[in-house]
């Protein structure tokens, strides 16, 4: 464990030094990056300039949902966003390079492409969860404080083990890498939008099969006092760590099934 | 080899390049799907407070959105066609070569991001369409005719996306770099066109503005006369239109940047 | 240094299930020896030629080797590791060099491939410092150190990968086409690298190569794989009695002539004015191109040195078969 963390910090570093030594190109993306992953909630905004609530909840709420799901989403993918480029790693080869080297690989898949850049959809993901929590209409207790800064690192580890699953998943079908965005990508989207919006199957689906809804959903319902369409027992307002456990377990195990296939195939 | 026939060899290759991948395509498939049906439900919630928002009704703001899926990849709306490549050879000087051949730059390029688009229509957009009519509300025309008027916008849709593209290529001959117009050529692609929300839901002036934009010509020309929304002239007018600018303006940038390699002796 | 097994490769085979795509949707299910019941040892500090055919499972064996691969039976061991199983423990006792990808990054000076190195392998510092000063030194690699891996010739850039293989003091050392593409100085520099590695250090050395010269200029042992299965494993020398290999003398003529007659040479070609001569790699050149200049008008000409394949052909088939020509990148040695 510590040695993988000092490999990805190592490996990550020369990933930032090198994006460095293109300097307009790295402020040029920067910018871009914040732009890019803006242009989601401006999208929300031209929603509400034609309505004044959406699934029943009102703009602060949605973006309450917007800020959490963005932000955790933003971390998992400055930590682990680079694993799409596994597939091609694996198809010119450069992946046996990783496989010699005396550090866990799942650190170096991680670092790969490490880029600071995404650093762009953290900022813009707390900016809009900044104002929303100056702007809802919460009666705040200490746990509802408490569960904003839980629900933001839980999220990012249920996404995290997201990227990884996906990553195993790639190990066995490596043009297959697209498939991975519908979970990251659709994932960070539907859960930037109330669960009231959404068919009972999908919210049943994202609750108890790829539990995404505890990233912000299930306890994000209860901060806002607004009733979660899936009846849920009372302690799963706090169960988001928990389920941020088992996804990372779920994921280890995945990626090690995926790098034993790796071995005996050779893909 | 007559010009045309040549142009349609360079089409054919351009649909068999990716053809070939087929795993990706299902990846893709899949991926547009699961978009989609987010998308759907969005766009329910929101028809249902505002009925009749941008002159839609909910089930044609669902044939919208199964439209965008189908077209997201076939007009390359977030980049990624042919251009990729073209920047490529600009950056490693290789489009000299190309300069020299005895054939036009433009059309050869064109000829082969159609022949993408027709691919990815067929391979990559139809799935998702028909997901969509299968399991939401749609509105879809019964009659020929609408159909047929359709096709011809799809068209002129994947030129007028071409040519924009072409000019974000070529502006690589003067930036050396395509990672900044790369990343504009994706975010205007994507809010423009109106994959986030159909451009006659945008308000006011500022979408008095989006809605003669060239990026109107990709989605929301094809959407409005498949649904009967628009005239079928009009809608063809205003894409040929952009088609010709686009294409006559990347037709000086293309003689500006050969002077400058001819110049620069390649 | 003894003669002590430090490879130990028992009965090893490697199974690939391939699955085909043989119509729309249709496919195949098909099993794939790879390499088949494969036994040899390599004590240390020696240096072994791997060579064999593309495909034959010369790569695969160095996969697993690694521990890159997980054999699917039989029994390996390198320094005492199971590769597979262990593989991060063995991977501080073992470099490998990728002849046709970089491990270096390509857009940062050299050196900072080398610190991560030093610092992902936790070498000790001074012992970093030295071998650092003394690869440098052997592989000239003084002036290219604060140059961006990008702007490296691809010579240079392979003595910087060789160098970033052996900073943490690799017992062996595993090279996957180490020239190809070299020009022949770079060749030359590499090789005298590696044998003077292998006397001052006593590094275990195994590679495989597509050029002969290779072979000759380093190893005093060759194993020759052809599919899966090895064929030949002894002496260099031995494997050129067993194929008898031939050079290839290619003259170009001023005019059409019927085939030139200088035994042992032997036309096997004739294309307008040119014309192939088959000869025992043990004849000299100098005089066969004597005799053949002195009664033939000669416009130009070159030698071809058989390549590996050529010589394992003639050795896995019968003779009849192998007088083909020798493939035509070998390159021209004579003008």
């Amino acid at each position: 464990m510590f040695e993988g963390l000092r490999a990805y910090r190592l490996i990550a570093g020369m990933w930032v030094r090198s994006s460095m030594t293109y300097r307009t190109s790295f402020v040029v993306t920067v910018v871009g990056n914040l732009l890019l992953t803006g242009m989601d909630f401006v999208g929300i905004l031209l929603m509400f300039s034609q309505v004044d609530s959406l699934g029943g909840w009102s703009l602060p709420e949605v973006a309450f949902l917007y800020g959490l799901s963005v932000t955790a989403f933003g971390i998992a993918d400055l930590v682990l966003g680079s694993m799409d480029v596994l597939g091609a790693r694996m198809r010119d080869g450069s992946f046996d390079v990783l496989l010699v080297r005396p550090v866990p690989v799942l650190a170096q898949v991680g670092a790969d492409r490490f880029a600071l850049r995404r650093l762009g959809r953290i900022t813009q993901g707390l900016a809009v969860l900044g104002w929303a929590l100056s702007a809802v209409d919460v009666e705040w207790t200490a746990a509802k404080v408490l569960l904003v800064p839980v629900m933001v690192l839980s999220g990012a580890v249920i996404f995290g083990a997201v990227f990884v699953a996906g990553a195993a998943f790639q190990i066995v079908a490596q043009d297959a890498a697209e498939v991975q965005n519908a979970f990251t990508y659709g994932g960070t989207t539907l859960l930037q939008y109330p669960p009231t919006v959404f068919g009972k199957d999908l919210v049943r689906g994202v609750t108890f099969t790829l539990p995404l809804a505890f990233v912000n959903w299930v306890p994000a319902a209860h901060v806002l006092g607004r009733p979660y369409p899936v009846a849920l027992p009372g302690w799963t307002t706090y169960a988001s760590p928990l389920v941020a456990a088992v996804c990372c377990a779920a994921a280890g195990l995945a990626w090690r099934a995926g790098l034993r296939a790796y071995q005996s195939t050779g893909s | 080899m007559g010009a045309g026939r040549l142009y349609l060899a360079v089409a054919v290759g351009g649909f068999r390049r990716y053809a070939t991948y087929r795993l990706a395509t299902a990846a893709g498939v899949f991926t547009n799907t699961v978009f989609g049906v987010i998308l759907v439900f969005t766009y329910l919630a929101l028809w249902e407070e505002r009925p009749g928002l941008g002159g839609y009704d909910q089930a044609q703001a669902v044939t919208y959105v199964w439209l965008g899926q189908c077209l997201f990849a076939t007009l390359a709306i977030q980049g990624g066609g042919a251009e990729k490549e073209l920047m490529e050879r600009i950056r490693t000087g290789e489009v000299a070569v190309d300069l020299y051949r005895p054939v036009d730059l433009q059309l050869w390029w064109l000829a082969g991001d159609l022949g993408r688009a027709a691919f990815q229509l067929l391979g990559r957009g139809v799935v998702p369409f028909l997901f969509g009519a299968v399991f939401f509300p749609m509105t879809l025309p019964t009659d020929v005719g609408r159909w047929a008027a359709f096709t011809v916008t799809l068209v002129l849709a994947a030129v007028v996306s071409f040519a924009i593209r072409y000019l974000v290529a070529l502006s690589v001959f003067w930036l050396l770099d395509g990672t900044g117009v790369n990343q504009a050529l994706m975010i205007a692609g994507v809010f423009f066109s109106g994959m986030l929300l159909p451009l006659n839901a945008f308000p006011g002036a500022f979408g008095e503005v989006v809605r003669v934009l060239p990026w109107a010509a990709q989605l929301q020309m094809p959407a409005d006369v498949l649904m009967g929304e628009t005239g079928v002239s009009g809608a063809l007018a205003f894409q040929a239109g952009w088609a010709v600018v686009l294409l006559a303006a990347g037709r000086a940038l293309q003689s500006a940047a050969t002077r400058r390699v001819v110049v620069q002796g390649g | 240094m003894g003669d002590e097994a430090f490879i130990e490769v028992d009965g090893v085979e490697k199974v690939f299930d391939v699955r085909r795509r043989t119509g729309f949707l249709k496919r195949e299910r098909r099993r794939v020896q790879a390499v088949d019941s494969i036994s040899f040892r390599v004590a240390r500090g020696e240096m072994v030629g791997y060579i064999g055919p593309n495909g034959a499972g010369k790569s695969t064996t160095i996969k697993m080797l690694t521990g890159i691969l997980t054999p699917s039976g039989g029994r390996l061991r390198v320094a005492g590791i199971d590769p597979s199983r262990e593989r991060t423990r063995l991977a501080h006792r073992i470099g490998v060099v990728f002849g046709q990808r970089t491990t270096l990054w390509w857009d940062l000076p050299l050196i900072d491939s080398y610190r991560l190195m030093h610092r992902m392998y936790r070498i000790p510092d001074a012992r970093y410092r030295e071998n650092l000063d003394r690869l440098v030194e052997l592989l000239g690699l003084e002036d290219l150190l604060e140059v961006p891996v990008r702007q490296l010739s691809l010579g240079q850039r392979m003595r910087g990968d060789v160098a970033a293989a052996l900073l943490h003091d690799p017992e062996v050392l595993y090279l996957d086409e180490p020239t190809i593409g070299l020009d022949v100085m770079s060749k030359a520099r590499v090789r005298a690298f590696l044998r003077e590695l292998n006397a001052e250090r006593g590094t275990t050395v195994l590679l495989t190569t597509h050029d002969l010269q290779d072979i000759e200029q380093l190893c005093s042992r060759v194993m020759v794989i052809d599919h899966g299965r090895l064929v030949y494993d002894g002496a260099l020398a031995g494997l050129h009695e067993v194929g008898e290999s031939e050079r290839m003398l290619v003259v170009d003529l001023e005019r059409e002539l019927p085939p030139i007659e200088a035994a042992p040479a032997r036309v096997v070609k004739v294309e307008g004015p040119r014309q192939w001569l088959a000869f025992p790699a043990s004849e000299s050149a100098a005089a066969l191109v004597a005799r053949v200049a002195a009664d033939h008008p000669l416009v130009d000409l070159s030698v071809r040195e058989p390549d590996i394949e050529a010589v394992i052909a003639r050795m896995l088939h019968s003779p009849a078969e192998s007088a083909q020509v020798p493939r035509e990148d070998v390159g021209r040695v004579i003008s």
